[in-house]
């Protein structure tokens, strides 16, 4: 245990010294790593922050009724007459278009915009809960709700809901490919300089060998070193995707308000940190194992 | 401690270095083998650590067959035998104390222990204030005396030299060769390729010609 534990740290040292001796070459692998590995990192900060939003956005699929811009005040007082009588509906939600108007005008960007214009443009609209909210049902209830007078849009929020979540279907999946794909490279990265430090590292191999040492013993510090590698890439990535979330969370944030949506951009969470960390690191281990097995044999 | 029995070695493309060759050296025994360049004194050497396998024959090294160990189990013999390798092999962008103290590590001696061991080896051999040395910057007689510091340092029962006093001057020699006698003395099993025998007097002698005893 004690031999273990002495080897290991001799060999991490090794590792260390060799990845500071050759300071500009270090660098500019764990640069390349880290910009590799940054693409997925980001991938999943957005992926996470959207996932955020999709839970706290209500999922209860809802019905929006807006008015015609032309509908007046006893327009919109039959259709709330005409909902009350409707079978089938849970809750009625009236939003008068001065409402919507003044919510709007918070908006620090959107304020001068809607002062330029010359009315409001906001209609009025109902946001309706039905009692059965199965997309069949839903259907039939706009398609029953757009043959009212005055109604200019029925929108299903469900299908936002829907489109939203196989959206994020697909982010989920791109981000998954991005990291394999990345991540080979960051294999192949290590592979590499892990042959370029075996050829530097030759005599030392050999007089090894001739002196009574295992191959573990001979692979451990190239192991650190890859492992190393990785992990100072991965930390590279981190960086980058949280200055990523830094600089795009004023913009980002003002954008998604358009739709009422409120952002403030997320760097990654402590459990996908440590993914990544952990995953940058094992990619650089089994990058430098690979090579070690290709070519310690002929070394 | 040593058997050969029937021992022939081939390398490609079919230079015989060894045939046939049977001898035995006994534990705590000093014995030179010599021979003429390329007689197969190196080979010799290199089949008792298994560096190379025997293509006939068996070398039996404390009764253990070494020519059939397994790759996983050289290593276990390799730390039992010390070696002064012809070409030394030292490694040159590590300092003296370094250099003798890769064995202890590759063993797995606690640093501590280690740090002691290597200092007694490298006063055995003269360079107790030269720790801290590169290679390069030893004379000859130097950089074969730090060879011999590894080759001791895990206190082996069985010492492998080849040509440990080539090219040093004839008072160097001496003084390598007295260290070779010191370790005999206290029991350790040597064995010495040289082309000058003289300077072992009373060690036994292994005469090679052309890969077999004369
Ligand atoms: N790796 C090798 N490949 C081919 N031939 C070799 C090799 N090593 C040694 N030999 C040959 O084997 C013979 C014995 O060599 P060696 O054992 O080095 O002799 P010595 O050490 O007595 O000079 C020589 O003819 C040499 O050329
Ligand atoms: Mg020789």
């Amino acid at each position: 245990m004690k031999t273990w534990l002495t080897h290991h740290r001799e060999a991490a040292g090794l590792a260390v010294g060799r990845l500071l001796g050759a300071p500009v070459n270090t660098l500019l692998s764990i640069l390349a790593i880290g910009i590799a590995l940054a693409l997925p990192a980001g991938g999943q900060m957005l992926l996470a922050n959207a996932l955020q939003v999709a839970g706290t956005t209500s999922s209860t699929p809802q019905i929006s009724i807006f008015m015609a811009q032309n509908a007046d005040a006893k327009a919109a007082t039959e259709i709330a007459a005409r909902l009350k009588k409707f079978g089938g509906i849970a809750k009625t939600e009236f939003i008068a278009r001065e409402q919507t108007l003044t919510r709007m005008k918070a908006s620090q960007g959107l304020k001068d915009v809607i002062e330029a214009l010359p009315a409001n443009p906001f209609p009025d609209a109902f946001i309706i809960t039905a009692t059965d909210d199965r997309p069949e049902n839903m259907e039939k209830l706009a398609a029953e709700f757009r043959q009212w007078p005055k109604v200019e849009h029925v929108q299903l929020d469900s299908a936002w809901v829907r489109r939203l979540d196989a959206l994020l279907r697909l982010g989920r999946t791109a981000v998954l490919l991005l990291g394999l794909l990345l991540g080979t490279g960051l294999v192949a990265i290590t592979f590499n300089t892990i042959r370029m430090q075996m050829l530097t590292s030759r005599a030392e191999i050999e007089v090894s060998r001739l002196l009574g040492a295992t191959d573990g013993y001979i692979q451990r510090p190239f192991l650190y070193y890859g492992a190393l590698l990785g992990l100072g890439g991965g930390l590279v990535a981190w960086l980058l995707a949280g200055a990523a979330a830094l600089w795009l969370r004023g913009p980002l944030g003002d954008l998604v308000r358009l739709y009422e949506i409120n952002l403030v951009l997320q760097p990654l969470g402590l459990p996908d940190s440590l993914l990544l960390l952990a995953a940058a690191a094992g990619l650089g281990w089994l990058g430098g194992l690979l090579s070690l097995r290709q070519h310690l044999r002929q070394a | 401690m040593i058997r050969f029995d029937r021992v022939s070695k081939r390398y490609p493309p079919g230079i015989d270095a060894l045939s046939h060759l049977s001898f035995e050296v006994a534990e705590g025994e000093l014995a030179v083998v010599c021979g003429h360049s390329g007689a197969g004194k190196s080979t010799l050497l290199k089949l008792i650590a298994a560096i190379e396998k025997p293509t006939g024959g068996a070398v039996l090294v404390g009764g253990q067959n070494v020519g059939g160990l397994s790759r996983s189990a050289l290593p276990f013999l390799r730390r039992r035998i010390g070696m002064v390798f012809q070409d030394q092999k030292l490694l040159f962008d590590r300092n003296a104390f370094d250099n003798v103290m890769l064995p202890l590590s590759i063993a797995g001696f606690p640093p501590r222990e280690a740090a002691q061991r290597v200092r007694a080896a490298l006063d055995k051999v003269g360079l107790g204030t030269r720790e801290k040395a590169l290679p390069i910057a030893l004379s000859g007689g130097e950089q074969q005396r730090l060879a011999i510091a590894r080759a001791v340092v895990c206190r082996p029962s069985l010492l492998l030299a080849d040509e440990p006093t080539a090219h040093l001057d004839t008072e160097t020699a001496a003084d390598v060769a007295r260290i070779f006698h010191e370790f005999h003395q206290v029991g350790v099993t040597v064995l010495i390729a040289t082309y000058d025998a003289g300077l072992f007097p009373g060690a036994r002698r292994i005469q090679l010609d052309h890969g077999t005893l004369r």
